[in-house]
């Protein structure tokens, strides 16, 4: 499937490409994507996503890491039970050195690989709508959808301040 | 070698108003243009140093370890002294890059590109040293529990193997961290390259595109990452600490163990970012990015972790006193008046007490002066670690153990090629890879906004 035709406003304000995420929302856009150089906390909150799923990856992918850590080291003392200094096969706190490390590392790749995942990363081919600037100092508003609809965002993102309007 | 559309503009040096977005990719990407004569000469410099520390160890491969200047019960010497130094190093780096995000510190966002790859080059160098310690090289890897026919697993009630983990984990979160990182900023980099090196960050940047839902999912994933290298950070080396700690040796076995060797690590560490900024920022005229404000940041956390070091160093010497445990009173009188003083009093006075001028704003703003002084961090911190382990392993409990250990020239070549090692790595990523960080340097920027002038 081709993508949809659509039509980027391309905006050298940040307060601008805000107002032309608000006036896209107020009119019911669903199908619309920024593109901004640095994440700010005002197009967050323009665009009011809800809460990253990341965060449940990291919970699973950190109880996976504890449970691994001291499984491997109770399973392999039981395989090999060798008596060092008196104490006990199965010893809860050195074991707990190492359920801590494997807790953070697998924890950790895992909310990389959820980022990964989520965020639709590595993204092969082009992306419609971007432009090399929006890596720079530009942002980008992309608006998606049929002939009245992008005649419609053209208007609204000239209006918001846009420097440039194109169709991609 | 015309292969970055951005011509090398020099930043106007000491500018008062900040930088522009456009400015600063500008700026960062001008570090990549191809090096000059001085960075080849130096560059070979290093491999020349890193030639000579492959030679000692071959050397010592060749002839085995008694070329070393071990003398027994001292068998950790240099090798191991070098190891925890390097491990040091590597703290601070994930203290600015993940402690000082989680308490929202605006003047890491200058520093902390460089100092993660400090971190993860640090580690890569310290990782070494377990193996160069070793006579017989070619079998490291027992270290690791893996499934072999003989049935036998690692010990998991020993620190060394605690230690396996501990520094396998931090070099795999830390280099996943400058990783993460760096996506936004090699993108950054291959929409203004040209050529080979626009497909090789394409690559790189795994098709980053700055996008709302990429935005959304990796500023959490940050976040917790750094949730995550916090603790580690504190954990790797208290586990370091706890290769000598859980030991009965006098001078080793002792609770304050861990919260010392941390507060030491991040000291080191943050005397090797001043060492390694200084130059850095001079070579690729940063001064508008990485502000002496930056540098009195660092000196800050260098006084407070120097007095923490220092207090530690008193508690050690009052508990062995205090202890009435003779066999730790005669450890540390040996250590401050024995036949190591020398290598004491060069760690007090490069610790302790050489860092106390950094309560002057003055010396915390002279550039220069901290250059000198995070030298003298280095050399301090360097030794603090042969004192803790020669020292203790040189007067033990028998009189008969007593003994003298000095490193010999194939260990002094190993260290030197340490640093070139070290060295070599980072001389190489400052080519290749932003060092500065440019979506977050602009995320400290004012955003540009409408109804200001174009800037």
């Amino acid at each position: 499937m081709s993508a949809p035709a659509g039509v980027v406003g391309v905006f050298g304000r940040l307060d601008a490409a805000v107002e032309a995420v608000g006036s896209l929302k107020a009119r019911g856009y669903a199908n619309y994507r920024v593109y901004s150089p640095v994440p700010r906390p005002e197009l967050a909150d323009a665009l009011a996503k809800k809460e990253s799923p990341v965060r449940v990856f990291t919970l699973a992918g950190a109880l996976c890491g504890t449970a691994f850590g001291f499984f491997y080291a109770i399973a392999t003392s039981l395989d090999w039970p060798l008596i060092t200094g008196g104490k006990p096969i199965i010893s809860w706190p050195p074991f707990v050195v190492i359920g801590f490390e494997t807790t953070i590392l697998i924890g950790s790749l895992v909310t990389v690989g959820a980022m990964f995942l989520l965020a639709g990363l590595p993204k092969l081919g082009r992306a419609p709508g971007y432009d090399p600037r929006f890596s720079d100092d530009k942002f980008g508003v992309v608006a998606f959808g049929g002939p009245a609809q992008l005649a419609e965002a053209r208007d609204l993102f000239r209006a918001a301040g846009a420097e440039e309007v194109k169709d991609v | 070698m015309a292969t970055l559309a951005t011509p090398v503009a020099a930043a106007p040096v000491h500018a008062d108003a900040p930088p522009t977005y456009a400015e600063t990719t500008r700026d960062v990407i001008a570090t990549l243009q191809p090096p000059g004569r001085k960075y080849f000469a130096g560059m070979a410099l290093v491999l020349a140093g890193l030639a000579f520390g492959a030679f000692c160890w071959g050397y010592q491969l060749r002839y085995g370890l008694g070329v070393t200047g071990y003398q027994p019960p001292i068998f950790w010497g240099s090798y191991i002294t070098t190891f925890v130094f390097w491990v040091g190093i590597a703290h601070s780096g994930t203290l600015i890059s993940a402690i000082l995000l989680l308490f929202r510190s605006g003047w890491r966002t200058a520093v902390y590109r460089a100092a993660e790859m400090m971190t993860v080059f640090a580690v890569m160098t310290a990782g070494l040293f377990p193996i160069l310690h070793l006579g017989r090289a070619w079998y490291a890897y027992w270290v690791f529990p893996y499934p072999n026919f003989r049935g036998v697993w690692s010990n998991f009630r020993s620190p060394l193997v605690w230690d396996v983990f501990a520094i396998s984990t931090y070099l795999t979160v830390s280099a996943t961290f400058l990783t993460m990182g760096l996506i936004p900023d090699v993108a950054a980099v291959r929409d203004q390259a040209r050529g080979w090196r626009k497909k090789l960050y394409g690559m790189l940047s795994f098709g980053w595109k700055g996008s709302d839902r990429e935005w959304h999912h990796f500023g959490r994933m940050y976040l917790y990452l750094a949730g995550f290298a916090t603790p580690l950070v504190l954990s790797v080396h208290s586990v370091v600490s706890w290769d000598f700690a859980m030991a009965i040796v006098p001078g080793w076995h002792a609770t304050i163990f861990a919260p010392y060797f941390v507060a030491g690590a991040i000291f080191s560490g943050c005397g090797m970012v001043i060492t390694i900024l200084v130059p850095l920022r001079k070579a690729f005229r940063l001064e508008r990015y990485i502000r002496v404000s930056h540098f009195e940041s660092l000196a800050k956390v260098c006084l407070l972790t120097a007095s923490i070091v220092a207090y530690a160093y008193a508690t050690e010497f009052f508990m062995a006193w205090y202890s009435g445990n003779p066999f730790e009173r005669a450890s540390f009188y040996s250590r401050a008046f024995g036949q190591y003083w020398w290598a004491t009093w060069i760690m007090l006075t490069c610790n302790a007490f050489i860092p106390q001028l950094l309560w002057f704003k003055k010396v915390r703003t002279s550039v220069p002066t901290l250059f000198v002084i995070s030298i003298f961090i280095n050399i301090g911190m360097w030794f603090e670690r042969f004192v803790i382990i020669v020292t203790g392993l040189s007067h033990e409990y028998e009189p008969w153990q007593w003994s003298y250990y000095v490193p010999r020239w194939p260990e002094l070549g190993i260290l030197v090629g340490s640093f070139c090692w070290f060295s070599m790595w980072f001389l190489l990523a400052i080519k290749f890879l932003p060092s500065v960080a440019i979506a977050e340097m602009k995320e400290a920027l004012p955003p540009p906004l409408k109804g200001e002038a174009h800037r």
